[in-house]
């Protein structure tokens, strides 16, 4: 036999105790919704996990007006120290629910599991301890003292990472006091509704954080209700558009955090076999679904055909597969329409001429499945090096100088996350400082944590998620004494023209 | 200077481009890639986190036990210890007569004849199919003798019969920037492993890793190992703290790999030191097969230099056979 062949190790999936249909999560129960019920698939295996509500413009309705009772009654008017109390209950119990979790997400979304439980499930948890933590100090979110809460949230996520991005909403929202109505993508719903759940098991107030569920018009109503506050969306850049244009000339406050075009670049001097490893992480891992994915790499010429080498042996070694099986380093693409878009801009980059090379790895007979796969020979006009292809696919260039690699770099529409890879600080600094991203990576890839702030440039979208400056989008100035003192007309009064007067 | 000696100044010359000098060596050494520590130890790690069950656990259980050099390295060995750790060699598992045999015993230079006495007709001497004796030479673990020592301690355990020399290198000479000094050393010593019939021992080059704390400087000591003609590149003596650890190991399988890339020579690595649970040996054998190749996992290119792993692992092959956990008991002590 051979030793790499690792004989097949599946978590378990008994630890889950799914329902065959969910509801709604709104005013803290599930209801039915009012749309017709679709089926979620594994898609590992494309067989049902459950049945799914949709919500449509009534429910949306419901859950918005139940947010905003909340928000009126409960949340604004607790002290910040309980709704921390809250948090905290809510980080712990994620933690004790952390397998199941990480079973549910691996199964919904079809991600190794191995990424789920290192990698998404924690970082839920410090998500909202970090938040938890920021409930009662938001005098020093660094908007003036007694900052205030905007009210409901309409919150939008993507089906990447379903429940941190859910986390990287609800946690920054809550804590500043906000009430949130959230929308997990259509294809991955599962995990926001054990999410709620554990919601009800930490007896947060009814209607604090309600879970509507269904695709891209559930999202349209709760995204153009006039009664929400605050619209934060992750996910494309032709949807973002929409949104901004849909709430255009209304107060909503807005956050896009949209696609991504991310260069690594790596110099001639870098820690080699690192650098490997970071480039497989940047691009490979979760099958490349990562906004931030580092899709285009800039290799400095002198190097490029030992990198490629490295690269491909070290290809080669991956193991793609059942997304359960704790040995598994690729898992199955999200959905078949997904699949479809990346096979086509995969071609598409073959006709224009790159030189494709896929790793030889046995594709599942069902599923939905993609080889990790690089192009070599790409000119910064193909488009396999201009559109986002979110999957597992590289595109790798040249350049020959710093000034040609930021050149380069920065040379796409999109600005969300950068790498550099070399043993010089001096240089990562100076590199690092003409790069146009949000955040910019200095010999790793891919790493999060929730005290750092993460948004991007251009069409990358605007706002940003995380640290500080994550909890002030949720958050207003109050407007402070004016000159004589008399000025305290800071009630916490939710209606649109205060909010805007104390914006001012 | 011999055939073998001068083949390998000329091996090392056209590689380096020039005379094995301080300089020259200094000039190719820190050419190399450098090594971001964290990335290292986050592979490591990764690597650290493969699940190895059922067959496959079965599978590597019995191969860790026929790569480990059982040792014991102790001022106060004696024949009778030596017999023992001897017996224990040969018969692991008293209970389970398949168990199979470990690569070599591990002793220091003058127990090497007690050793081959003991092992009679299983000392491999030079067959494949049995038990060699590895002596510790050069004055280990500190290295700390004049050369002529060094050579004389090595010469005498291989005319006692010894079939593997494990060298300590000058690390005072490597981290005085003394490259020229550690070469020739290696080359020297490598030439008292020669036989009376012109054949050689084999020679393991310890780096002691623990002393030489950074990954650059264990990069760079690998490749001086190898370019000197090392068969086997080893972490530590065992004595000073930290021993073998994952990224260590990691980083030297990494340059065996370049190696080989390079010369299509194949060079052992031998961690030794601090691995006493079977978990954490498994973790060495994953880093192995998917580092350089499975190919890499056979007594000619891969040790653990270990006393107590043994023991925890036949203790885990038991429960795989049995389905339930003995205990310490169970399996003899040497």
């Amino acid at each position: 036999m051979s030793f790499l062949d690792y004989a097949p190790a599946p978590e378990s999936t008994s630890i889950l105790a799914l329902r065959s249909d969910y509801g709604l999560f709104i005013d803290g129960d599930f209801v039915d919704g009012s749309g017709t019920p679709f089926a979620s698939i594994s898609p590992a295996t494309e067989k049902q996990i459950t049945m799914i509500s949709t919500a449509d413009a009534s429910d949306v309705d419901r859950a918005v007006a139940a947010a905003r009772r909340a928000y009126d009654t409960t949340w604004s008017t607790m002290s910040g120290r309980d709704r921390g109390k809250y948090l905290f209950r809510i980080a712990r119990l994620v933690q004790e629910r952390a397998r199941e979790l990480a079973v549910a997400e691996s199964l919904d979304n079809g991600k190794p599991i191995k990424e789920s439980r290192d990698v998404d499930v924690p970082l839920v948890a410090a998500w909202f301890f970090y938040y938890a933590g920021w409930a009662d100090k938001l005098d020093y979110a660094g908007l003036g003292p007694n900052p205030r809460a905007l009210g409901v949230a309409a919150q939008v996520i993507p089906w990447n990472f379903p429940l941190l991005m859910l986390a990287w909403k609800i946690a920054p929202a809550l804590a500043a006091g906000n009430t949130v109505v959230l929308k997990p993508a259509e294809t991955t719903s599962l995990t926001a509704l054990l999410f709620a759940e554990i919601l009800q098991q930490a007896d947060l107030p009814a209607g604090v954080v309600n879970i509507v569920t269904g695709a891209g018009s559930t999202g349209e109503a709760l995204v153009n209700h006039p009664d929400v506050n605050k619209v934060a969306f992750t996910g494309s850049t032709a949807v973002g558009r929409a949104i901004a244009r849909s709430v255009a000339g209304t107060d909503k406050k807005v956050t896009l955090e949209l696609g991504g075009k991310a260069a690594n670049i790596v110099f001639d001097d870098a820690p080699i076999d690192q650098a490997i490893e970071g480039i497989v992480n940047g691009i490979f891992f979760n099958q490349g679904h990562v906004c931030c994915a580092g899709s285009r790499l800039l290799v400095q010429e002198n190097i490029h055909d030992e990198v490629v080498d490295r690269l491909k042996q070290r290809l080669s070694t991956l193991r793609l597969g059942d997304p359960l099986d704790k040995n598994t380093d690729i898992g199955a693409i999200n959905s078949r329409e997904q699949l479809d878009r990346i096979r086509e801009l995969s071609d598409i980059g073959e006709q224009e001429g790159a030189d494709r090379w896929t790793a030889n790895c046995a594709i599942p007979e069902n599923g939905f499945w993609f080889a990790p796969t690089i192009f070599t020979n790409v000119s910064t006009s193909h488009r396999i090096a201009r559109d986002e292809v979110f999957g597992p696919v590289l595109s790798v260039l040249t350049f020959r100088t710093p000034a040609e690699a930021i050149a380069k770099a920065n040379n796409t529409p999109y600005g969300l996350s950068a790498g550099i890879w070399s043993d010089k600080g001096s240089r990562v600094l100076a590199v690092a400082d003409k790069l146009r991203a949000g955040v910019i990576w200095a010999n790793t890839f891919n790493r999060f944590d929730p005290a750092s702030p993460f948004g991007g440039f251009k069409e990358s979208g605007y706002g940003r998620e995380g640290g500080r400056h994550g909890l002030a989008a949720y958050l207003s100035p109050t407007r402070t004494g004016s000159a004589s003192g008399t000025d305290s007309t800071s009630s916490p009064d939710s209606s649109s023209s205060a909010r805007k007067k104390a914006a001012k | 200077m011999t055939t073998t000696q001068l083949a390998l100044r000329d091996r090392t010359q056209s590689l380096i481009g020039g005379e094995p000098s301080d300089a020259n060596l200094n000039r190719y050494l820190h050419g190399i890639p450098g090594v971001d520590a964290v990335g290292l130890e986050q592979r490591a790690a990764g690597l650290g986190s493969r699940s190895i069950k059922t067959t496959s656990k079965a599978w590597a259980l019995d191969r860790i036990i026929s790569l480990i050099d059982l040792t014991t390295l102790e001022g106060a060995d004696t024949p009778g210890k030596v017999r023992s750790l001897v017996a224990k060699a040969m018969t692991p598992d008293a209970a389970d007569m398949s168990t199979p045999r470990v690569a070599a015993v591990c002793v220091y230079g003058d127990m090497v004849p007690y050793a081959v006495e003991a092992l009679g007709s299983a000392h491999s001497a030079g067959r494949d199919d049995g038990i060699n004796v590895a002596a510790v030479a050069t004055a280990f673990p500190s290295g700390r003798a004049s050369l002529a020592v060094k050579l004389s301690d090595t010469s005498d355990a291989v005319a006692a019969g010894a079939d593997e020399i494990d060298m300590v290198i000058d690390r005072g000479a490597f981290l005085s920037g003394r490259y020229g000094q550690v070469f020739d050393e290696i080359v020297a010593v490598k030439e008292a492993c020669r036989r009376a019939d012109g054949s050689f021992a084999h020679l393991k080059v310890i780096l002691e890793t623990g002393e030489l704390n950074t990954y650059d400087n264990i990069r760079r000591a690998s490749w001086l190992a190898i370019l000197a003609g090392g068969d086997f590149i080893k972490t530590s003596t065992g004595k000073v703290a930290p021993a073998a650890t994952l990224p260590v190991t990691l980083s030297m399988l990494e340059v065996v790999r370049d190696w080989h890339r390079l010369t299509g020579v194949k060079i052992g690595v031998k961690p030794a030191g601090g691995i006493r649970a079977s978990k954490d040996a498994i973790k060495y054998l994953v880093t192995v097969a998917e580092t350089v190749g499975e190919e890499w996992l056979t007594p000619h290119l891969f040790r653990f230099g270990a006393s107590s792993l043994l023991n925890d692992v036949l203790l885990q092959r038991q429960k795989m056979t049995s389905g339930h956990y003995s205990g310490p008991d169970y399996v003899t002590i040497d």
